[in-house]
């Protein structure tokens, strides 16, 4: 008797997860099909969800039409640029304040975060000069610095909580056992790094893929990343929900793969460990 | 085990991050100031003045600021109020059993991984467009009135939109906190009676505590400077229905080139934000003590 409430219970339950689920999808959903409708299925009413003629046609158009690649490119290099140097900025860091605190180690970390809550637009006019002037704007390298500087403080923060992981007594352990600095580093320390270090790596990647203040108010035709490019969309001439379709699938498809792969990560990053 | 050696070692490792966000932090800065005080626009180069406080002041008094602050705090404390109830909610569901759980993670959790400005175009176009709008053909199916959301709502639709966005992570971390909720504590509160109310109350809510105010926290910074939502939206319109803070500098700025007002309202935006943070610090600062 118990076993069948909770059998219907569990079906219940499984429906309206499933209903809502798929609502909050829904927009995504639509998107993706879409793209694959011609301009006209695109706003026919009413609406076919799934039986529709199936074309890739819009994504050629998008990129003969607009050289999607480059813009696509941008996005890589930007979001990749950004996140490897911050990296090789912040393990060294991080690790310093994980293996040798001080009493000041905490303080620094809080103002590190703090360095998050200045607005963007408070710096946005004395940052614009600056690449004006330096020939920095609308390039990628002006982004990725830009983005590098963004995102650092997330960056040391995430490396921290997980280099505090790494327990202290085995690197003593390996030091008893004769182990030289170079063999501690690459068989001890390296493999105990690694996860945390590719963690913070794809959560940044995903940050800096969708930054969408600095990439939208620093670029324009050259160096735009997808995030820019995409807003150019927003005044359109004649039909185009089905290439918007087309255009916004392929900037979202990538991030949203490596997001479901890494969604343990992203809360423990995103909360800078406050909440595994 | 800290010898002198190793100390100094680290303050080498650390010294290239704490540097570069110390000069990120203090030369904008600054020259967001030097600027504030200037008449500099940049149509009419070579024309830079002192100009006092006469920046401030104009913004101060303008009525598009006011609209804006209103707007912004709307925005922050409607998707904020959206989002922290509709996560607890969603958390609680999907922390039942199910069939295909993982199935309904990954779904609900989507739109937080889409960039703003993807986000935004295909809710403008594709939904809340009143004629080719998925909406409008709703409303149609019913025999009502399609809604033109961005004319006559603006500010409502972008706080929809921004809550879209956001929802998927106070339920994800929600969700992470439930999970982490002594599964024996549950049951002995279910055995002494407690109704599921007073178990969520009295258990689940306090437990919860401690992630709330962190999506709190977290959501407070990036909701002050929403941007992308409104400049590919709404443009920050109909007039300056919703404009926010970060757009209304930005269109003072890059629109109409006024270099010595946009920075007088940029260091607006840092000292509101700045309270705020204050106010945000202190009641987390008490609740991650506890």
């Amino acid at each position: 008797m118990a076993r069948n409430v909770s059998t219907r219970r569990k079906i219940v339950v499984t429906v309206v997860a499933w209903t809502i689920g798929i609502l909050i999808f829904f927009p995504i959903l639509w998107t993706f099909l879409t793209s694959f409708k011609t301009e006209a299925e695109a706003i026919a009413s009413p609406p076919s969800l799934f039986f529709f003629d199936w074309t890739t046609e819009n994504y050629h158009e998008v990129q003969s039409r607009s050289n999607y690649f480059l813009h696509f490119m941008n996005s890589v290099v930007v979001s990749f640029g950004s996140t490897l140097i911050g990296l090789i900025i912040a393990i060294p860091s991080a690790w310093a304040m994980a293996f040798s605190p001080t009493k000041r180690t905490k303080d620094v970390l809080m103002w590190m975060l703090s360095t998050k809550m200045m607005p963007s637009v408070g710096v946005l006019v004395p940052m614009y000069l600056l690449f004006r002037n330096t020939g920095l704007l609308d390039t990628r390298t002006g982004l990725v610095i830009v983005l590098t500087l963004i995102n650092l403080p997330i960056i040391i923060w995430m490396l921290y909580t997980y280099f505090k992981e790494i327990p202290g007594e085995i690197l003593e352990a390996a030091r008893m056992d004769g182990a030289s600095l170079s063999k501690e580093i690459i068989y001890v320390l390296t493999p105990m790094a690694i996860p945390g270090i590719a963690s913070t790596l794809l959560l940044n990647i995903i940050l800096a893929w969708n930054e969408a203040f600095w990439t939208l108010n620093l670029s324009a035709a050259k160096a735009a990343p997808l995030t820019a490019f995409i807003a150019s969309y927003s005044s359109p001439e004649g039909l185009f929900y089905a290439k918007l379709s087309a255009a916004s699938t392929m900037a979202i498809a990538p991030i949203l793969i490596l997001g479901w792969f890494s969604q343990k990560q992203l809360v423990r990053g995103l909360t800078f460990g406050a909440v595994k | 085990m800290a010898t002198l050696h190793t100390r100094s070692a680290a303050r080498l490792m650390i010294a290239p991050s704490v540097l570069l966000l110390l000069a990120w932090m203090i030369v904008p800065l600054a020259m967001t100031i030097y600027f504030s005080f200037l008449r500099y626009n940049l149509l009419m180069p070579g024309m830079e003045e002192f100009a006092g406080f006469s920046n401030y002041s104009y913004f101060l008094t303008d009525p598009a600021f006011f609209q804006a602050l209103f707007n912004t705090l709307a925005i922050v404390l409607g998707v904020l109020f959206i989002t922290v109830v509709g996560g607890i909610a969603l958390a609680l569901l999907l922390d039942q059993p199910m069939f295909g759980q993982g199935i309904v993670r990954i779904l609900v959790i989507a739109p937080f991984l889409i960039m703003p400005t993807v986000a935004a175009l295909v809710w403008k176009n594709m939904f809340m467009n009143p004629v080719n709008g998925l909406f409008a053909w709703v409303a149609k199916l019913f025999g009502l009135q399609p809604f033109d959301f961005l004319a006559n709502a603006p500010l409502m639709s972008v706080i929809i939109i921004v809550a879209w966005q956001w929802l998927p992570f106070a339920t994800l971390i929600l969700l992470t906190a439930l999970q982490s909720l002594d599964e024996e504590q549950k049951e002995a509160a279910q055995m002494d009676g407690a109704s599921a109310w007073s178990r969520f109350i009295y258990l689940v809510l306090p437990h919860l505590s401690r992630a709330i105010t962190v999506v709190i926290l977290i959501q407070t910074i990036f909701l002050l400077s929403v941007f992308a939502e409104i400049l590919v939206t709404t443009n920050g319109g109909p007039g300056t229905q919703s404009t926010n803070l970060t757009f209304l500098v930005y269109a003072q700025a890059l629109l109409q080139f006024d270099v010595g007002g946009a920075s007088a309202g940029g260091i607006i935006a840092v000292i509101l934000a700045n309270i705020v943070a204050f106010f945000l610090m202190r009641m987390i600062g008490k609740t991650l003590e506890a």
